[in-house]
């Protein structure tokens, strides 16, 4: 089955959400991340949306519990690339994502895990 | 425009199929970005729903027209255990499973007219329309 790679960069871990991910795909992808985080040793996780065109109860459910587990080992967890009609929509359902940090983009993602000192400098 | 798609959902892969075929027509229907976006969550809600808690059912999206003006129907049916209380699933914050408590009532924010019917033992139809502005 297709996995969502998750890459390190520095002491930071990204995921970038490409592929429409179906509900079990969703989960597994949950634990893959709290594996690496626990691996890898990492002390940020950037999860980018940009190119994600939907983002449901379900799926806002899923990066916010992700968020707080990664928060309850230690580590803090950015929301990035939210497009405007994702942010209308989410607002409009009530949706609050819980737990997880927002910026707009990768790089500001990076440099808010940064100015929090959860991340040193890169190289790691 | 005389279009009718449906969409069986057994899987949670059906419910990005669902909310493919909905996406598509928002779009060739004329609804901006933010519509379609709109459509398409509240599309998915629905088909979660179904293969969460009916397990299968279907969901059927037409183009319509009425007094409103043009527009988009979803009609997302299925034969499970049905809703004892629609009133509470409608509340804000009430959830018996996966999502935010903010599934149905979410979803009714996001479309233009909403209507849930539901027998318990027998099913439930919830009915979503959007019109063209």
């Amino acid at each position: 089955m297709e996995r969502v790679p998750i890459l390190k960069m520095g002491d930071t871990l990204i995921l970038t959400l490409q592929v429409e991910l179906h509900d079990e795909m969703a989960f597994r992808l949950q634990e893959d991340i709290l594996k690496k985080i626990y691996e890898t040793r990492a002390r940020g996780l950037v999860i980018d949306v940009s190119a994600v065109n939907l983002v449901d109860s379900f799926m806002g459910r899923m990066i916010s519990d992700t968020a707080v587990m990664a928060r309850t080992m230690g580590v803090e967890s950015v929301l990035v690339g939210v497009q405007p009609d994702i942010a209308i929509t989410l607002q409009e359902m009530g949706l609050e994502l819980k737990g997880v940090h927002t910026a707009l983009n990768l790089e500001k993602g990076l440099e808010l895990l940064q100015n929090m000192g959860e991340v040193g400098h890169e190289g790691g | 425009m005389k279009e009718v798609k449906e969409t069986s959902i057994k899987s949670s892969e059906d419910v990005i199929l669902a909310r493919q075929v909905a996406r598509e027509m928002a779009k060739k229907l004329g609804f901006g970005l933010a519509d379609q976006t709109r459509i398409t969550t509240a599309v998915s809600e629905l088909s979660r729903n179904i293969y969460l808690y009916a397990g299968t059912g279907r969901v059927v999206i037409k183009a319509v027209s009425g007094d409103s003006g043009k527009g988009m129907e979803i009609v997302a049916e299925d034969n499970g255990p049905g809703i004892p209380d629609i009133e509470m699933v409608m509340q804000d914050g009430y959830s018996t499973s996966k999502g935010l408590g903010q599934g149905l009532p979410g979803t009714k924010r996001l479309v233009d007219e909403f209507e849930i019917k539901s027998k318990v033992g027998a099913g439930t139809i919830v009915t979503i329309k959007k019109w063209l502005r």
